[in-house]
């Protein structure tokens, strides 16, 4: 984890970062909470006929892509989790923007990902504005994608995050 | 896993634009908040514990989180679509916060439809959940159909899948 300076940002846009790997497999029991939590009834998650019928087997829900990454709660050890989307917290740092948000998200889905994948996840910087003065202050817009990798090396979902590091209380 | 009725199909010419997926409206309580932020294992206090929400966050209470509304959206479409539609791409937008005691509803509006240049067919919807008529997340979806009852959108594979 280091901080990323203007200086820095020519180097780093569209280098792969913090690649790492979930902490577990993805895993069946997951997926019936995650379709009871909001009743979601595809028999796709539900039927095995139908998952072998029509996905050649059991998925998880594509949504649930970013859910295989959270860390557990507590781990033998463990004194601290990294922070997901290290790279926002690296530019807000080097750039000296203490505040920030995230103002929108895209998942793009590619392969379907299945109980017992093992995935990978790394981030890539895709691009940091020139400041801009808005509403909530002075700062700089960037893109962050997280790219999502199975066992096979398959590219499973692509998450690009916009967000807004500024400082509050600047003239706009 | 338990077999279930028949699975819906919708096929690509069964789609207009204009046309409006049918709307769901959920009552949320604490336990829809709760499950849903151990569903999507986020351990943040905000989403399970009150006192922090209201003293520490200021909001009125714990809230729905993002990755689980996420998961709402999936079967918004879904439950339209039937199993074999395949999501492509979701992008969203939060514009407020979902609390125990509100009822969410969720719209969604076809904007476009077409096939791509490998022949793979789609849709493309804009959806938000709203509380009292209040947007509270948008989300615009685009998820290949069938484009006929032999198509699978689902078999699709590296160049033959383009979302």
């Amino acid at each position: 984890m280091s901080a990323i300076g203007l200086d820095d940002i020519d180097r780093l846009i569209g280098v792969e970062q913090y690649e790492e790997e979930g902490e577990f497999p993805v895993e069946q029991g997951y997926v019936w909470t995650t379709c009871a939590s909001v009743e979601n009834g595809n028999p796709l998650f539900w039927d095995a006929k139908v998952a072998e019928e029509i996905t050649g087997g059991p998925i998880a829900p594509p949504t649930m892509v970013s859910v295989w990454f959270r860390p557990h709660h507590w781990a033998p050890g463990r004194t601290s989790a990294g922070l997901p989307l290290q790279v926002h917290f690296d530019l807000k740092e080097g750039l000296g923007l203490p505040e920030a948000v995230m103002s929108d998200n895209t998942i793009v889905f590619h392969e379907p990902v299945r109980p017992g994948d093992r995935l990978k996840t790394r981030q890539v910087l895709r691009s940091v504005s020139e400041e801009k003065a808005t509403k909530l202050g002075t700062g700089r817009f960037w893109v962050i994608d997280v790219e999502y990798h199975n066992q096979r090396g398959d590219l499973v979902a692509v998450e690009s995050y916009t967000g807004f590091g500024y400082r509050k209380g600047d003239p706009s | 896993m338990t077999a279930t009725s028949a699975p819906t199909r919708l096929l690509l010419g069964d789609v207009r634009t204009g046309e409006h997926l049918p709307e769901l409206a959920y009552p949320v309580t604490a336990t829809t908040v709760v499950l849903g932020a151990l569903a999507s294992r986020d351990w943040r206090p905000m989403h399970h514990d009150k006192d922090f929400a209201v003293n520490r966050n200021g909001t009125r209470d714990i809230f729905l989180n993002t990755p689980n509304q996420a998961a709402w959206f999936e079967r918004f479409v879904t439950d339209w679509t039937g199993p074999y539609g395949r999501l492509q791409r979701m992008t969203f937008r939060m514009l407020g916060s979902i609390f125990p005691g509100d009822t969410m509803v969720f719209r969604g509006e076809v904007t476009d439809t077409g096939v791509d240049e490998v022949g793979c067919g789609w849709v493309a919807i804009d959806i938000s959940v709203s509380v009292d008529g209040d947007p509270k997340t948008t989300c615009r979806a685009r998820v290949a159909l069938q484009v006929d009852a032999d198509d699978n959108p689902w078999l699709r594979k590296g160049d033959q899948w383009r979302p």
